[in-house]
């Protein structure tokens, strides 16, 4: 009797480490192997001589080459402005449309409206940028057309360097708020109704429900979106930027990944090494916010992932 | 919902707070009909500024061209190859993965160690130079395999289905056990059917991830014959880089510079988008709610 059971914990336990080989083997091939690769960042990487060919070792010379480059700080910064731009406005739309959706009585304009604000977030970069050059043209946009009614000049909302990192934040959040507004709106549903009802007996209105219960219901909600949305600080939207981005907005628009990408697709000798250990420093301040956004979260919100 | 007197403010905010999200819906819906008008629309109408929402010159020329457009179309079919692949791939790989990862550290040693080895990988990333060199000396450039298999294990789904698992009541997966059913059957007789709202959700976001990845068909990719849809869109569409993308016909290029041709082919592309969307939005909220940890 003992001995079955034994050996059906004993089999149980194969087919469990069985069923993970798929999962590791993939990982470890497609995500571990490539971590190699940094090596490309302390080498002057010369492709033809291939993978384990005898590389040029230059140590932090590629570093320096970035920290040195004058177009590095401003990148950076641009990277920063743009992300705590979304994080801010990314924080705040969501919450507003769910409090103010949480509001609406018909069950059925509920659904309606999450439906089409939430669709946007399905669709590429490259689609809804199509769809806004379009509309942010200042010849021919919808937007300025609609603006020029009231008697206001042509903004070159994607051409002018001034006007660039408002728009990419702007349009960004427009297509992205549905995703947490749903989250919120789950997390109001979840609201115990008694409090309301107690509120509304002490003679709270609806300003004041939505003041003191409703809010502080989803305020661990909104904390931890928040502290999680931190931990992408550097990564300002690669594919909305390089959708939208033109030559004559680099200084203001260029962010981290796009200099990354644009180095790469250069003609310099170098261009493997330089953008990998442009690649390498993002990575590891990433790993650093990112670990420690959960590490936060898990402390102070008691948020555990797995 | 408590409801009380209406009084006249709570009127007011009623009437205002219905007429800031009708208008935001609408400024929403507008954004794609102003852009189906144009695909239908005549070109001259269209550089004169003469289009909102309606077609003006209706007629089906852009698509008419499109129909002929081979390139768009082989593209196309790269794409479905892809989201189907993926699909198939990523469900079964997510699905095997999350059962074990489900188990306590205790019923399952080793959980945890697999756990991070691969959550790992959502930190931190050797880059997207290091994979292509790796694309490269595997031999799969150009292979549909490199724009699969590299995302096959989509750590975040992985996550979400374990939780989902977690959370359905364990006395069905014990009955089953007690019954006599390996880890195999219990997974596919019992947790299976009772998790296709996270299934649902996985889908979706599979479809959605593989429909709309461009950049790893720009890199893994050395001509416009392997492009991806939207790889094919960012290059013939957004950047115009008809150099980049091996077309010299000077007709050809002007017509894929006409606006309603590229209107259309941006409505084309958002096309199984609109057909998934409906059918598993349904189970969205409840697919991510459940797919959480419970305390």
């Amino acid at each position: 009797m003992v001995a079955s059971i034994k050996k059906k914990i004993h089999k149980q336990k194969i087919s469990l480490h069985l069923m993970m080989i798929p999962a590791v083997v993939i990982a470890f091939i497609f995500c571990y192997l490539p971590m190699y690769g940094i090596v490309f960042a302390f080498q002057k990487y010369v492709p033809a001589l291939g993978l384990f060919g005898s590389q040029q070792w230059v140590g932090m010379l590629n570093f320096e080459w970035m920290f040195t480059n004058p177009k590095f700080w401003p990148v950076v910064g641009n990277t920063v402005i743009i992300s705590v731009g979304k994080i801010v406005l990314g924080t705040i739309l969501p919450i507003v449309f769910a409090l103010l959706l949480n509001e609406v009585g018909s069950k059925v304009f509920k659904r309606s409206v999450q439906t089409i604000v939430y669709f946007p977030y399905f669709l590429s970069w490259v689609v809804f940028s199509g769809i806004l050059i379009n509309i942010l043209s200042p010849s021919s946009g919808l937007v300025n057309r609609f603006l020029g009614i009231f008697g206001v000049d042509p903004i070159f909302f994607l051409g002018d360097s001034n006007h660039f990192q408002m728009t990419i934040i702007v349009t960004s959040e427009i297509k992205n708020f549905g995703f947490n507004m749903i989250i919120y709106l789950a997390s109001i549903a979840g609201i115990d109704s008694t409090l309301y009802e107690a509120a509304t007996i002490d003679g709270a209105g609806y300003m004041r429900r939505m003041w003191h219960i409703t809010l502080p219901g989803i305020r661990t909600m909104i904390g931890l979106l928040f502290v999680l949305s931190l931990g992408n600080l550097l990564n300002a939207g690669f594919d909305q930027v390089w959708s939208l981005l033109n030559s004559g907005v680099l200084d203001k628009g260029e962010i981290l990944d796009t200099w990354i990408y644009r180095s790469y697709l250069t003609s310099s000798a170098y261009r493997f090494s330089q953008s990998t250990a442009i690649g390498l420093v993002k990575s590891i301040v990433s790993l650093v916010l990112i670990s420690g956004s959960y590490l936060f979260t898990y402390k102070v919100f008691n948020y555990k992932l797995f | 919902m408590v409801h009380s007197k209406l009084k006249p403010a709570r009127l007011i905010f009623v009437i205002i707070n219905t007429f800031v999200l009708v208008f935001m819906s609408l400024m929403f819906v507008g954004l794609f009909v102003h852009l189906i008008a144009l695909s239908f629309s005549e070109n001259i109408y269209v550089l004169g500024n003469e289009i909102t929402f309606f077609p003006k010159g209706f007629n089906f020329s852009a698509y008419k061209l499109l129909l002929e457009n081979k390139i768009f179309w082989n593209s196309f079919l790269i794409s479905i190859e892809r989201v189907v692949l993926g699909l198939i791939l990523n469900m079964a790989v997510v699905l095997i993965t999350a059962y074990p990862l489900s188990k306590t550290a205790r019923q399952f040693k080793g959980r945890n160690v697999y756990m991070w080895f691969l959550f790992f990988t959502t930190l931190f990333s050797g880059g997207i130079i290091p994979l292509f060199v790796l694309i490269n000396y595997m031999g799969l450039l150009n292979n549909i395999l490199a724009l699969v298999l590299p995302s096959t294990v989509p750590v975040f789904n992985i996550i979400l289905m374990l939780n989902f698992f977690r959370n359905l009541p364990k006395s069905l997966s014990e009955a089953a056990e007690l019954d006599g059913c390996n880890d195999i059957q219990v997974l596919v007789k019992i947790l299976i059917p009772c998790s296709l709202p996270s299934i649902a959700t996985i889908t979706l976001f599979t479809v959605v991830g593989h429909w709309n990845a461009w950049f790893d068909g720009a890199m893994f990719t050395t001509s416009i014959d392997n492009y991806p849809l939207q790889t094919y869109l960012q290059t013939v569409v957004i950047k115009q880089d008809f150099a980049a993308a091996g077309i010299t016909s000077p007709s050809f290029i002007s017509s894929l510079s006409n606006e309603t041709m590229k209107a259309a082919q941006i409505v084309v592309s958002m096309v199984p988008i609109l057909i998934v969307y409906p059918f598993l939005q349904r189970y969205f909220i409840s697919g991510i709610v459940l797919g959480s940890v419970k305390e």
